[in-house]
This record gives structure tokens, C-alpha cells and sequence, in this order.
């Protein structure tokens, strides 16, 4: 869909900037007239919240390093400092604590999006596993950010995730010490953690590009899963898509800012208000919500190589969806069966987040948890690696409409007027 | 000095890969200060050794000190924890390695394996799973199955040789370097 340009440079100046830095002509191919399915929805604005989210994490993070200091014996001081003494820290950092829950929010939304109408497949491969890559990056960043406060939290949640990296046979407990820089996790590990929790954003914003350039290429899939088949079923990016986006962010950022100032506190665990103790460790150690379904999967498995295997096989796995998808259809909204294990799936993943938020041994209705955890584990897994190639060949798909304008504007207005 | 032009290769060809060669070689070599530096520094690697005073502690109870930046586990054991400990047969247990640094590699874990006088029991106190404190158990309190202690993250049970018996971690609570200095005081490291 990145035909050829439409841009025309009106001024002597554009003209001369456009035969030495054509940076004009590239903002309008792509967020101006670029051709856009005409009928995306509400779940298509999350691109958008999404780089808004990576705005507001940077610019609230870079004003935070500012006031903090990481050193073992000041980093939790100074966060303190950042929420009493400084001029709207207490703000800033709120901002920054729900903005991550909030980015990791809009990205769920956006990925399930992602699965139910296909977008994954042929010819949009790359920008689903870019797409994983950026996914990755955040996870790791957020992990990093977590332990800056230096809390009870933040530090045997530090101890538990780099402990995972010991279940590797025979180099695990090096590798283990060496992201340490110590023995156990100290005042080393809190300054390169700070070092990388300054610098993974940035390279998310590159790989974000390159996720955005695969994007322009084959363009947007929508809800139906067709193909563009010619220019009346695309609208051109703006206004249509910008106010459209704009529109949900406002919507978004009405609920982000709830959280801002009426529960500032709602994601976060009141055992990170206590300076790190390294010889004690809270009864229930949980991660941030947006980690909660890959820790009940290491949790459910009573051997430490095997959980953590199947931990980061979970993410792994989803690099493979674009293959492990048999079916020539897209959009579930055309496959009847397809659609029922996909809400299952959608259910699991919510039964695994409630799962790893519980205490180990915890049981509901006498079913012990573990046990929840277990099936559902194994039902994540096949959705992806039996349920999803199998479906795709058995299926029948309901017959697929013959445009994106037929199916907007009914077999009569095939030609809308503009 | 004419270049040849056999399959072989030319000169140039060789100048080529001869120089990426080196080029790779120096990389790699420049590499690993830059993931090195990342290790624990000479001043984290300095053993430190610790000595710790028993006389206060009572049977039945355990006292945590701190060394190398890890909880030291020093537990009294009562003679029923003791006959417990020993009651174990040590070929049913998960992990049958004494991981004691004060005797051979490769014993078996039997609690004298673990223990220099049975009455005292020193063990680092590191989770073996990812590397929480375990909880102590006391008859008042028990915590886990055995007796021993349970940690409270992903629920590995530990018994009173601090054993592991039950839950994901794969080895035993290791016991650190430490020698009786008199009957009451110990050195560690």
C-alpha cells in the first residue's frame, strides 16, 4: 500500500528541503494520505495509545532520573523524596507507575486484537513477531523499573526472576552471579538495572519504527480480514484515523488519569513501602498483573528447569503463531469455531493471571489452584500448537464478503460518492 | 606480482577474508571486557568470614545471621528434630547429596553428612528453587510438612537437615565452611 507518493511540495522552501531531506513528504505518505481500510474499529486505535503510553513513560522516566538516585543504601530515599519533597513528584511518578500498567493494558488489548482478526498472517509476519520483539523489550523493562524503588518487592522480585537464569544447566548459577555482579542481588545490581531501565525505552522506540515501516508495506489488515481491493474501500489516514485515534485516547486517558489520582496505588503492592531487607523475604512474593499468568506457569510445575522452560516457551511460542495458523481465512469473525477457542483462550489467560495472584497452596470450591493453573497452562499451549494448525484445515469459514466497501455500504452503494 | 585468477582465490580475495578475520578476532576480544566488567568486582570477591556466638541460642530456636550478603541459617536442633533428621531414609530423598563444603563431594545426604555436631545445624538460607528465605518451622508454628522449614514463594519444603523434600527446588539448603571454635562459638567462611 506505500504506492507511489502523492505529495506535492508547494513552496520553494518544501521543494528545496524535498530534493535534500524529503522528510516532509515522508510524514504525508504515511500519516496523512495513507490508504486505510475504511471500516477499522475501536480496537485499530491502540497503535496509537500504545505510542502515545511510550511518550508519557519516557518523559515522565527521564524527569524521575533526575531526582533519583540509585545506590542500595539512597534509592528507596529517593523515591520518597521524589513523592513528598519534589514539585509534582508525587505526580510525575504516579504517572509513571500506572502509565507502565496502563502500556501493558493497551498492549493485551492490542495483541488480542492482533489474534482475533488475524493480523498475524501472510503478509503481516513480520510486524506480529516486531511486534513480540517490542513485547519482550517491555517486559524487560518493566522488570527493571520495578526494582528501582528498592522496596521488599522490588527486591525479591529481582531475586526470583534473576534466580530463574540459575535453572540453566551447568552455566545458570555464573550467568545468575554475573547479572548480579555480586553474590546476590545488591547495590551492582541495582545500578546496571537503572542503566538499562534508562535505555531499553529507547531502543523500544527504534524497534516501534520498524514495527510502524512493516506496518506501511502491506497496510493495515481490518476487522473483515480481506485484502484493499481498490481505493474505495481505504480512507485516507487524516483526518479520518486521526480524529478516530485521537477520539479513544481522550477515552483512554480518562481512565489512566483515574487511576492517577483517585487510586494511585491500585497496581502497586503495599510491600514495596518497605526498604528492601535482604533476610527477609515477604510471605507472598507476586509480580506486577501483567506478569501474573507466566508466573502461574512457572508456579504450576514442581521442577525448576522445567518451569522456567515452559515460562519462556509461553513467550517463545508466540513467535510461531503466523505458521501455526493453517487457515487461508483472517478475521475469526468468519470462523465459527476458531472464534469459541480463541474466547477460551482469552478466558484462560485471565484464569492464569488470577491463579498466580494467589498464595501457593490456595484453593477455591476445593479445587486446588495449582491444579487450575496446570490446566490451563496446557490449554495455552495447545490453543497454539495443536488447536490452531488442526482448526485451520477442519473449519468450514462462513463466506467471506467481496469488499471492504460491499460489506460498509450494502451490494446497492458498490460506488459511494466521496 | 602479477594476481592469479585460479578458483583458488586471488590475492585480493585473500587480503578480503584474511582482514575480516582479524577484524572478528579483535571484535570478539574487545568484546569481553565489556562483558566482564558486569562480574562481581575484586572487592565482592574478597572471602569474608564471619564468627558467631551460640551460646544464647536455645534448642529449638534459630538465629539468621548475615554472610556474604546472604541469611546464615544457625538452628538448635532438639533431640526429636535430630532423631527425625535421622529416621530419613536418604535414597528416597529428591536431592541425595550431602552439599556440605566441610566434608567430600558426592556423599550422601545423611544427616550426619549435614551436620558436624548433630545439635547444630548451619546452612545458608537461600532457597534453592530462586532464591528466597525459607521460613523456619517450630512446633508451635509449623511451617511445611517436615518440620524443617518452608518457603513461602513457590512452596518448597525443607526438613529438619534442611533437606529438601518436597516442591520445585531441585537441591538441599547448602552448608557453608564453618568450624567449631570452641563449643560455643563457630567461624563461618
Amino acid at each position: 500500500m506505500s504506492g507511489p507518493s502523492t505529495y506535492n511540495p508547494k513552496s520553494g522552501f518544501e521543494r528545496w528541503l524535498d530534493a535534500r531531506l524529503p522528510l516532509p513528504r515522508l510524514m504525508h505518505d504515511t500519516m496523512q494520505t495513507f490508504p486505510t481500510p475504511r471500516n477499522l474499529n475501536i480496537w485499530y486505535t491502540f497503535g496509537g495509545i500504545l505510542t502515545f503510553c511510550l511518550g508519557v513513560q519516557i518523559i515522565t522516566g527521564v524527569v524521575l532520573a533526575m531526582h533519583y538516585v540509585a545506590n542500595a543504601g539512597l534509592a528507596f530515599d529517593s523515591v520518597e523524596a521524589i513523592m513528598r519533597d519534589v514539585n509534582y513528584g508525587w505526580l510525575i511518578r504516579y504517572m509513571h507507575a500506572n502509565g507502565a500498567s496502563m502500556f501493558f493494558l493497551a498492549v493485551y488489548i492490542h495483541m488480542f486484537r492482533g489474534l482475533y482478526y488475524g493480523s498475524y498472517k501472510a503478509p503481516r509476519e513480520l510486524i506480529w513477531i516486531i511486534g513480540v520483539l517490542i513485547y519482550l523489550l517491555m517486559m524487560a523493562t518493566a522488570f527493571f523499573g520495578y526494582v528501582l524503588p528498592w522496596g521488599q518487592m522490588s527486591f525479591w522480585g529481582a531475586t526470583v526472576i534473576t534466580n530463574l537464569f540459575s535453572a540453566i544447566p551447568v552455566i545458570g548459577n555464573h550467568i545468575a552471579t554475573w547479572l548480579w555482579g555480586d553474590f546476590a542481588v545488591g547495590d551492582a545490581t541495582l545500578n546496571r538495572f537503572f542503566s538499562l531501565h534508562y535505555l531499553l525505552p529507547f531502543i523500544i522506540a527504534g524497534v516501534v519504527g520498524l514495527h510502524i515501516w512493516a506496518l506501511h508495506v502491506p497496510g493495515n489488515n481490518n476487522p473483515l480480514g480481506i485484502d484493499v481491493k481498490s481505493p474505495q474501500d481505504t480512507l485516507p489516514f487524516h483526518p479520518y484515523y486521526t480524529v478516530k485515534d485521537a477520539f479513544y485516547l481522550v477515552l483512554f486517558v480518562i481512565l489512566f488519569a483515574g487511576f492517577v489520582f483517585y487510586s494511585p496505588d491500585f497496581f502497586g503492592n503495599p510491600d514495596n513501602y518497605q526498604p528492601a531487607n535482604p533476610l527477609v523475604t515477604p510471605p507472598d512474593i507476586v509480580p506486577e498483573w501483567y506478569l501474573l499468568p507466566f508466573y502461574a506457569m512457572l508456579r504450576s510445575i514442581p521442577n525448576k528447569l522445567l518451569g522456567v522452560i515452559v515460562m519462556g516457551g509461553a513467550i517463545v511460542t508466540l513467535v510461531f503463531i503466523p505458521w501455526l495458523d493453517t487457515s487461508r481465512v483472517r478475521s475469526c469473525r468468519f470462523r465459527p469455531l476458531m472464534k469459541q477457542f480463541f474466547w477460551a483462550f482469552a478466558v484462560c489467560c485471565v484464569l492464569l493471571g488470577y491463579c498466580g495472584a494467589q498464595a501457593v497452596d490456595a484453593a477455591r470450591f476445593g479445587i486446588p489452584l495449582v491444579w487450575v493453573a496446570r490446566i490451563a497452562s496446557l490449554y495455552y499451549f495447545a490453543f497454539f500448537w495443536l488447536i490452531m494448525p488442526i482448526i485451520g484445515l477442519i473449519e468450514t469459514p462462513k463466506k467471506l464478503p467481496a469488499s471492504i466497501a460491499q460489506s460498509v455500504f450494502g451490494d446497492n452503494a458498490a460506488t459511494p460518492a466521496e | 606480482m602479477a594476481a592469479t585468477t585460479s578458483d583458488a582465490g586471488t590475492r585480493r580475495d585473500f587480503i578480503y577474508v584474511a582482514s575480516a578475520s582479524m577484524g572478528a578476532v579483535g571484535a570478539a576480544a574487545l568484546a569481553w571486557p565489556f562483558i566482564d566488567q558486569m562480574n562481581p568486582t575484586t572487592a565482592a570477591l574478597a572471602l569474608a568470614s564471619t564468627e558467631v556466638d551460640l551460646s544464647a541460642i536455645q534448642p529449638g530456636q534459630q538465629i539468621v545471621y548475615k554472610w556474604r550478603g546472604h541469611p546464615l541459617f544457625v538452628r538448635r536442633r532438639t533431640p526429636a528434630e535430630i532423631a527425625a533428621a535421622k529416621a530419613v531414609d536418604v535414597a528416597s530423598l529428591p536431592d541425595n547429596n550431602a552439599r556440605n563444603a566441610n566434608v567430600a563431594d558426592n556423599l550422601p545426604a545423611t544427616d550426619a553428612n549435614r551436620a558436624i555436631k548433630p545439635e547444630w545445624l548451619v546452612l545458608i538460607g537461600v532457597c534453592t528453587h530462586l532464591g528466597c528465605i525459607p521460613t523456619v518451622s517450630t512446633p508451635a508454628i509449623p511451617e511445611g510438612e517436615y518440620g524443617g522449614w518452608l518457603c513461602h514463594c513457590h512452596g518448597s519444603m525443607y526438613d529438619t537437615a534442611g533437606r529438601i523434600r518436597k516442591g520445585p527446588a531441585p537441591e538441599n539448603l547448602p552448608v557453608p565452611p564453618y568450624a567449631f571454635l570452641s563449643d560455643t562459638r563457630i567461624k563461618v567462611g
